[in-house]
C-alpha cells in the first residue's frame, strides 16, 4: 500500500508512546495537527488531551469502541462543536480562529446518513456543490466524475430513499468530495454495512485516493478494516489516545507473535498459572467458560506443551486454535479489554435510531 | 446568496416531492371551515316543542295555528301535543322534547277580558342556544298574537323570507379569514417546525454545518423556505375557501394584490415566530406536542371564530399581541368588507415588525455548531 513511504521513517519498531504520536519531522507539512485537544460535556470529559499529526496524503485511522470519543474528535476537527481546550489545525488553519477556511479545505461524512431521502442522488450532490461554491460550469463535470468513482452513475436520478445502505454511503462519499477537498473526514463509513458492501467502500476509497491528492481521516471499530486501509492508526479509549503507529508496528509492539485460543473442560485449580509458566508465553487471559487466550512468542512450541499438560492432568481440550496476532490483540494489549466485548455491551446504550435514519 | 438559494431549493424540491405536507396543511383548515361553518352557522330546525292546551278555547286554537304555521314554514320546531303538563315537563327534563308551552285553563277568557293572559314556556336551560332560540321564536309568536290586525298568512310569508335570504353561508364567510390564517399556521407548524426539527435530528443540519455557509445565510434560507411554503398554502386556500364560502372578492385584481401582500407578511411573521420557538429545540416530539397548545393559544383568541369583544380582559391581552389577530383582521377587512389598504396597513405594519423582532431574537440564539 501507499503506507510504506510515510510509515517507514516513523514507526521503526518503537513502542508507541501514550498521548503523543510520532511527531515526525517538524518541517514536513501536516494536513492535520491536533494538540492536547479536550472536549468536556459538563463534568464528563469525552476527549481528554489527545495529540497527533496526520501527514499529507496519509490515510489515518481512529480506532476505538463505542463512546471512545471518535466522533467527538472528528466533530472538533471539522468545526462542528467548540473545542474545550487545546487546538487543532486543519490544512494549516486553526479550527477555532478560522473555521471557514477549514470548512473549505475539508470534506466530511458524518456518522449518520444525512443525505436527503426525498431528493435524487444528483439533486443531493448539486445542492452541496452550491453550498460549497463550486462554480456552475464545473458542477456537472465534478458530479459526473464522482458518480463514476463511486459507481452510482446509473442511479443518478433515483430518489435516495430507494437506495440500499451501501449505496447511500457511497452517495455520502461523493457528496463529501464534491468540492475536491484536500482532507477527507469519514466517521464510521462502514458501520452497518454487510461485508461485501464494506469491501466495496474500501476499494472505492483506495481508488479515489489514487485519483486525487487526498488526506483521509477515518474512524472505525473494525480492526480488519483499519489494518487493511490505514497507513497509521490511533487507538482511542475513554477519550484518550492509547497507541499510535502503523498497523504493522502496532502488531509488533504486542509481546508474543501468536495467539492460542483454547477451551478446556474440568479445569483444575491453578491451571491459569501453569499456562503462564509455559515457555515463550507472555500473557494469559481467562475469558470464561473454560476459554483461555494465550499470547506467545512461539505458537507451535506452546501448543505442544499445552496439549501435553492437558493430557497429563486429565483435562479435556474442547477446541484449540493458533493465529497470528491481529489488531484485536493490539487493542486488548493497550486497553485491557476485548473490542468485540465492548461492542456487544455498548450496543445496549447506542443512541436510539432517529426518525428516518433507517435505510 | 447562492447558499440561501441552495437551502431554499432543497426545501422546495422536498416540498413538491412529498405533497402530503401541502395537503395536510390545507385539509385541516378546510375541514374546519366546512364543518364549523355548517355546524354553527345554521338555525335550529325540527326541535320538538310540547304543547299542553288546558284551555281549549278559541284563543288557544290561535296559538296552535301559529305553531302549525311555524312547522310548515320555518320548521324551527314541530309541536307535540300533551294532555297534562306534568308529562310534558318530564319529557323536557329527559330530553324527549326540547321545550313545552303550557296554555293554562281560562286563557281564552282572560284574553277577552284583557286580564293578564299568560302562557308558560318550559325550557331546558342547560342548553343555552336551544332555549334562547325557542324563547325568541315564542316571543315573536306572542307579539304577532298581540297584533290582531295581522293575518296569519302574512306572518307565514314574513317568516319564510328570513329563512330563504340567509341559508347557512353567513358564518362560513365569517370563518373564512380565520381558516386562511390557520392554513398558513399549519403549514408553518409542519414545514417550519416539525420538518425543521426532524431534519436537525436526522443530521441534515450537520451536513450543512460543515459547509462554508454563514449563520445568517442559514437562518435566512431556512426562514425563506418555510415562508414560501406557507405563502403557497395561503394562496391556494384563499381561492378554495372563497369558492366554498361564496366570497367573490378574490377575483377583483386590486383585492387579489392586497390579499397576496397580506399572505406574504402573515407567512413570514408566522415562520419567524415558529423559528424562534424551535431554534433551540432538539427533540422531534416537542413541535408535535406543542402544536395543539399553540393552535388553541393563537387561533381562538384571534377573533377568527368568536368576536374579541366577547373576551375577558386577559384573553384580550393575548389577542392584542397575537399575530393571528392582525392577520384575521386584515383578511376580514379585505375579503368581507373590501375596506382596502387604509384598513389593513396597521395589520401589515404589525406583522412586519413582529417578524423583524422574532427574527432578531432568534438569529443570535441559532447555533452555528451542533
Ligand atoms: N452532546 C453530548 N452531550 C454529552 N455527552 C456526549 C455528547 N456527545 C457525546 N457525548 C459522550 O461523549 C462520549 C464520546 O462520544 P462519541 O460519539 O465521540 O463516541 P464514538 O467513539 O464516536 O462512539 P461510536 O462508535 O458509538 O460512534 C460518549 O460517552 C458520549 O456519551
Ligand atoms: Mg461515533
Amino acid at each position: 500500500m501507499i503506507s510504506d513511504l510515510n510509515s517507514r521513517g516513523e514507526s521503526s519498531g518503537e513502542v508507541p508512546t501514550n498521548g503523543h504520536g510520532p511527531a515526525g519531522d517538524p518541517a514536513a507539512s501536516n494536513a492535520i495537527a491536533v494538540e492536547h485537544i479536550v472536549k468536556k460535556y459538563g463534568d464528563f470529559t469525552a476527549v481528554d488531551g489527545v495529540s497527533f499529526n496526520v501527514k499529507e496524503e496519509e490515510i489515518f485511522g481512529l480506532l476505538g469502541p463505542n463512546g471512545a470519543g471518535k466522533s467527538t474528535l472528528i466533530r472538533m476537527m471539522t468545526t462542528l462543536i467548540p473545542v474545550t481546550a487545546g487546538s487543532a489545525r486543519i490544512a494549516g488553519h486553526d479550527v477555532q480562529n478560522d473555521p471557514d477556511a477549514v470548512r473549505r479545505a475539508i470534506g466530511v461524512i458524518p456518522q449518520a446518513l444525512t443525505s436527503d431521502l426525498d431528493l435524487t442522488i444528483e439533486e443531493n450532490l448539486n445542492i452541496y456543490a452550491k453550498l460549497y461554491d463550486v462554480p456552475a460550469k464545473k458542477r456537472k463535470a465534478a458530479i459526473d466524475e464522482l458518480l463514476e468513482l463511486v459507481d452510482l452513475t446509473k442511479w443518478r436520478s433515483a430518489q435516495t430513499k430507494t437506495l440500499s445502505g451501501g449505496m447511500r454511503r457511497r452517495l455520502e462519499i461523493a457528496r463529501g468530495l464534491v468540492h475536491s477537498p484536500r482532507i477527507f473526514f469519514l466517521d464510521e463509513p462502514t458501520t452497518g454495512l454487510d461485508p461485501v458492501s464494506r469491501v466495496a467502500v474500501w476499494e472505492m476509497l483506495t481508488n479515489i485516493k489514487s485519483h486525487r491528492q487526498l488526506t483521509i481521516l477515518i474512524t472505525t471499530h473494525y480492526m480488519d478494516e483499519a489494518d487493511r486501509l490505514c497507513d497509521r492508526i490511533a487507538i482511542v479509549d475513554h477519550g484518550k489516545l492509547v497507541a499510535l503507529d502503523t498497523p504493522a508496528a502496532l502488531k509488533a509492539s504486542v509481546p508474543g507473535s501468536n495467539v492460542i485460543e483454547a477451551q478446556f473442560d474440568n479445569v483444575p485449580a491453578g491451571w491459569e498459572d501453569r499456562l503462564k509458566k509455559m515457555s515463550e508465553v507472555t500473557s494469559v487471559q481467562h475469558e470464561g467458560a473454560g476459554m483461555y487466550r494465550v499470547l506467545t512468542g512461539d505458537g507451535s512450541r506452546t501448543t505442544t506443551e499445552l496439549v501435553e499438560a492437558a493430557v497429563h492432568s486429565g483435562v479435556k481440550i474442547r477446541s484449540l486454535s493458533v493465529q497470528n496476532t491481529t489488531l484485536d490483540d493490539v487493542f486488548v494489549h493497550y486497553t485491557g479489554r476485548q473490542l468485540r466485548d465492548e461492542l456487544v455491551k455498548a450496543h445496549a446504550f447506542v443512541m436510539p435510531p432517529r426518525p428516518g435514519l433507517q435505510p | 446568496m447562492n447558499h440561501i438559494l441552495a437551502i431554499v431549493e432543497r426545501e422546495m424540491r422536498k416540498f413538491f416531492r412529498s405533497p402530503a405536507l401541502m395537503m395536510a396543511s390545507m385539509v385541516f383548515p378546510l375541514v374546519q371551515l366546512i364543518v364549523l361553518g355548517n355546524a354553527f352557522g345554521g338555525k335550529i330546525r325540527d326541535a320538538k316543542l310540547g304543547l299542553v292546551d288546558q284551555d281549549g278555547g278559541t284563543q288557544a286554537l290561535k296559538i296552535r295555528e301559529a305553531f302549525d304555521s311555524v312547522r310548515a314554514n320555518m320548521r324551527t320546531f314541530e309541536p307535540v301535543y300533551y294532555n297534562d303538563p306534568k308529562t310534558a315537563m318530564d319529557d323536557v327534563r329527559n330530553g324527549k322534547i326540547q321545550g313545552a308551552v303550557i296554555i293554562p285553563p281560562q286563557y281564552s277568557r282572560r284574553v277577552y277580558e284583557q286580564d293578564q293572559p299568560r302562557i308558560a314556556l318550559v325550557v331546558d336551560n342547560s342548553d343555552n342556544f336551544m332555549s334562547s332560540t325557542l324563547e325568541d321564536e315564542l316571543t315573536s309568536i306572542t307579539n304577532a298574537l298581540n297584533q290582531p290586525t295581522i293575518e296569519p298568512r302574512i306572518l307565514q310569508q314574513t317568516v319564510l323570507q328570513i329563512v330563504e335570504l340567509y341559508p347557512y353561508i353567513e358564518y362560513m364567510k365569517y370563518l373564512l379569514p380565520g381558516s386562511i390564517t390557520l392554513a398558513m399556521f399549519v403549514s408553518v407548524m409542519i414545514g417550519g417546525g416539525m420538518l425543521y426539527i426532524d431534519d436537525k435530528a436526522r443530521g441534515v443540519h450537520e451536513g450543512y454545518l460543515v459547509t462554508p455557509i454563514t449563520k445568517t445565510e442559514l437562518v435566512f434560507g431556512l426562514n425563506a423556505a418555510g415562508a414560501i411554503k406557507a405563502i403557497m398554502t395561503g394562496v391556494v386556500i384563499t381561492v378554495i375557501g372563497s369558492l366554498l364560502a361564496g366570497v367573490g372578492t378574490v377575483f377583483n385584481p386590486a383585492i387579489a394584490v392586497q390579499l397576496l401582500i397580506l399572505i406574504v407578511l402573515t407567512s413570514v411573521a408566522f415562520n419567524t415566530m415558529m423559528f424562534l420557538l424551535m431554534v433551540r429545540v432538539e427533540d422531534p416530539l416537542v413541535p408535535r406536542a406543542i402544536f395543539g397548545i399553540l393552535n388553541t393559544l393563537l387561533f381562538f383568541p384571534s377573533g377568527a371564530i368568536y368576536p374579541i369583544q366577547a373576551f375577558p380582559k386577559w384573553l384580550r391581552g393575548i389577542a392584542a399581541v397575537d399575530p393571528f389577530t392582525f392577520a384575521v383582521h386584515g383578511f376580514k377587512s379585505i375579503l368581507l368588507k373590501e375596506a382596502g389598504m387604509t384598513a389593513i396597513w396597521p395589520d401589515m405594519l404589525y406583522l412586519s415588525i413582529f417578524a423583524l423582532i422574532t427574527l432578531s431574537i432568534a438569529t443570535p440564539l441559532f447555533k452555528r455548531t451542533l
